[in-house]
């Protein structure tokens, strides 16, 4: 699965940056990790694949913790990228303490951060690329493999307009899409045409002529040969998101048709095919062991950083993380229509070491100085980690169901199990802007509900199945359904209907009662015409209110099975 | 949305109608449960339909979505491998649902001047459900093939 190679360059990559270890200042941290160290790679081949995915409307340098808990079902139970903490660390050679340890995983976060100091920043990211691209002119493609114009305060007041202004500066060839969509159907159109580049989505039609609504492949001649990427935007979209915003547009894996758009760009003389895909890992898995002539896959959606590149079949899968945090570099030599060596490095971008690139600076601040005020306005401080990956539940999520219950006056809370949004430090201030990137959807009512015993079973059974399914094709990526007020058991290793057990109010340790109605407050709901006060602005009133903020290690949920 | 997306017994819609806005979507608290067909009674409307035969694997191909984008009006795709000549062709072809209120969906019959076994169509589907499609032969072989689909609440993906 892993190659030798492989191993090798994380190896490499990982004796580079180990000199920082352990309880540095981040100044120290600043010299040990320099730009020219993230930035050495020996090239390889015709072509330099230079790849990021799943930004989530970050522009600036933030915070973001990787998952601790990640479960694999069926056959990818234990592999990458199922693997978190120090199972991570041992499987890709990584040393404790080590920068490559702060940026891939969740082990000892927090003091990890305070010497290794934030990540990201579109102005570190476009230096980097600049780099490469000065280094390799002929060769390179930049490729934004989705998630990018949705998640922060000023992606949700411009309508994402901020996103796409500083995708075209930083000069992307090609990407696909997912939370886009939540802009609505008038709009992802007066986006797509302000773009320089093309919005590919091979797997998007219209509802009534079954015709393809976007461009689905892009050529491109680079290092003397044709390349050939496809997009795929998240397929289930109109499941997940709600399907009033785009009620014309299906999605769908439509595996088929991925086989045939390879057929076609290799008949019109690709050497290369690559699939810039929103499908997320495990589905990308499944798809490059059932198709033919697919080269490589840039995986985007599930969030998974990989140090490495994954091989299923013949095709070379990478997954750059998310939230900004990585730049993905794959090189890659064609002979004779296939690749035949290659080299890789997920370079993290750590802010500290990288100079800003002087024009992305000035644009994203031109794009924030409007905001800047209610962006910095502090609401109140935590005292605790705040993060949300996880299968199960997060701190920001705990806290956001503890604001739903308040607020809303509500015996159980539910919250989304997004992927993104950043984390906050023990001691760092609650800002507006950190509010706005764990909830800046176009969706935001917060509801307030009776909701039946039998009705709470079956939501938290149809989310896990989406999550737990054997079958990755049936599975949509995010992760658990977060709870406030309830807590439960889960077998991940049963079928739907049968995981979730032992659920009960915590109020009263009573067991819930499936014919019994509870009050349920919650946020996100893909019905139309959902009422209620936004997500963020009930969440800012409840920080406001209790000032400091410390959540509690989550112990509501048992897990089994994995 | 229109009209025609909302019809009375929709999952997805009740809670909408009702008003109110669940988290993930759909209104499976307020459906009043209708009896759906299980596996069994599938096997049961099969039977009747082709009597004693064995029924193979293999010939029938179904292009169905794994999840539905909307269980009022699943798109699918039959099609049958067959010559289509005098001497052999596919005489019929049916769609049965395990989870809908009524197993036997539908009936497509072929003659060999249909040149080929396929049909395209929408259903409309209750619940999380395997789908089959049962094809029987001029020479009175049976094939089938089954997919599960998932009429999902929906609404966590991120």
């Amino acid at each position: 699965m892993l190659t030798r190679r492989d191993f090798f360059q994380v190896a490499a990559a990982a004796a580079v940056l180990s000199g920082a270890a352990g309880g540095l200042a981040s100044a120290a941290a600043r010299q040990a990790i320099s730009q020219t160290d993230l930035l050495a790679f020996k090239p390889v081949g015709q072509v330099t694949l230079l790849s990021f995915t799943d930004i989530h409307a970050q522009l600036r340098p933030l915070y973001f913790r990787e998952p601790s808990v990640n479960l694999g079902v069926g056959e990818v139970r234990g592999l990458p990228p199922h693997l978190t903490g120090r199972e991570l660390l041992a499987a890709f050679d990584l040393k404790a303490g080590s920068p490559e340890a702060y940026a891939l995983s969740s082990e000892d976060f927090a003091a990890l951060a305070r010497s290794y100091g934030r990540v990201g920043g579109l102005d570190r990211m476009a230096t980097l690329v600049k780099a490469i691209r000065a280094e390799r002119p002929q060769n390179t493609l930049l490729i934004d493999s989705g998630d990018t114009w949705q998640g922060s305060y000023t992606s949700l007041k411009s309508a994402g307009a901020d996103m796409v202004e500083t995708m075209n500066l930083l000069g992307v060839d090609v990407m696909t899409g997912h939370w886009e969509f939540t802009y609505g159907e008038a709009r992802v159109k007066e986006l797509v045409e302000q773009l320089d580049f093309s919005f590919l989505c091979g797997n998007v039609r219209d509802t009534e002529w079954d015709e393809d609504v976007f461009e689905h492949t892009a050529f491109f001649d680079r290092g003397g040969i044709k390349v050939a990427v496809i997009g795929q935007a998240f397929p289930y979209t109109p499941v997940a998101n709600p399907r009033h915003l785009i009620p014309k547009w299906s999605f769908g894996i439509r595996e088929d048709d991925v086989q045939k758009r390879i057929d076609a760009a290799r008949a019109a003389g690709a050497a290369l095919v690559v699939l810039a895909s929103h499908n997320g890992f495990d589905v990308d898995r499944k798809l490059a062991s059932r198709v033919k002539g697919l080269d490589v896959i840039l995986t985007g959606h599930t969030h998974d950083a990989i140090p490495a590149v994954i091989r299923a079949g013949d095709t070379l899968l990478v997954a750059a993380g998310s939230h900004g945090k990585f730049l993905a570099r794959l090189d890659v030599e064609v002979r004779g229509g296939r690749v035949v060596d290659h080299a890789f490095r997920l370079i993290p971008v750590f802010t500290d070491a990288i100079a800003p690139d002087p024009a992305m600076a000035a644009l994203i601040d031109r794009l924030r100085a409007p905001h800047e005020k209610e962006l910095a306005r502090v609401l109140g401080r935590t005292e605790t980690l705040l993060y949300r990956r996880g299968n199960f539940n997060g701190t920001f999520d705990d806290l956001i169901c503890q604001a739903l219950l308040a607020e809303r006056d509500a015996e159980i809370a539910l919250s989304p199990g997004f992927r993104w949004g950043s984390s906050l430090l023990p001691g760092q201030d609650i800002t507006v802007e950190d509010v706005y990137n764990l909830t800046a959807i176009t969706y935001p009512a917060v509801y307030r509900n009776q909701m039946s015993g039998a009705a709470l079973k079956e939501i938290l059974e149809d989310v896990a199945d989406n999550l737990f399914h054997p079958d990755p094709y049936y599975q949509q990526g995010g992760d658990m359904v977060r709870v406030g007020g309830l807590s439960y058991a889960i077998d991940i290793g049963k079928p739907i209907g049968a995981r979730i057990s032992d659920m009960r109010l915590m109020r009263t340790g009573e067991p819930i009662d499936a014919a019994k109605t509870y009050t349920v407050a919650g946020w996100a709901s893909v019905n139309a015409h959902t009422e209620g006060p936004p997500v963020y602005d009930l969440v800012s009133r409840h920080i406001e209110r209790n000032k400091i903020i410390a959540m509690p290690e989550n112990r509501s949920i048992r897990v089994a099975g994995g | 949305m229109s009209k025609n997306d909302r019809p009375a017994l929709s999952r997805r819609q009740l809670l909408v109608a009702a008003g109110s806005g669940m988290l993930m979507a759909a209104g499976v608290a307020a459906a009043p449960r209708a009896a759906h067909a299980g596996p069994a009674e599938a096997d049961e409307a099969v039977k009747k339909l082709i009597g004693g035969a064995s029924i193979k694997e293999g010939r029938v191909n179904l292009k169905l979505p794994q999840i539905a984008e909307n269980g009022n009006t699943v798109p699918f795709t039959v099609s049958v491998d067959s010559p289509m000549t005098e001497s052999d062709y596919v005489k019929s072809v049916y769609i049965i649902s395990e989870g809908n209120p009524f197993p036997h969906v539908a009936t497509f019959n072929f003659t060999p001047a249909s040149g080929k076994a396929e049909v395209s169509m929408r259903m409309r589907m209750a619940k999380t459900q395997y789908v089959r499609a049962v094809a029987t032969m001029s020479d009175g072989s049976v094939y089938q093939a089954k997919q599960e689909v998932k009429v999902t609440i929906g609404g966590c993906g991120g």
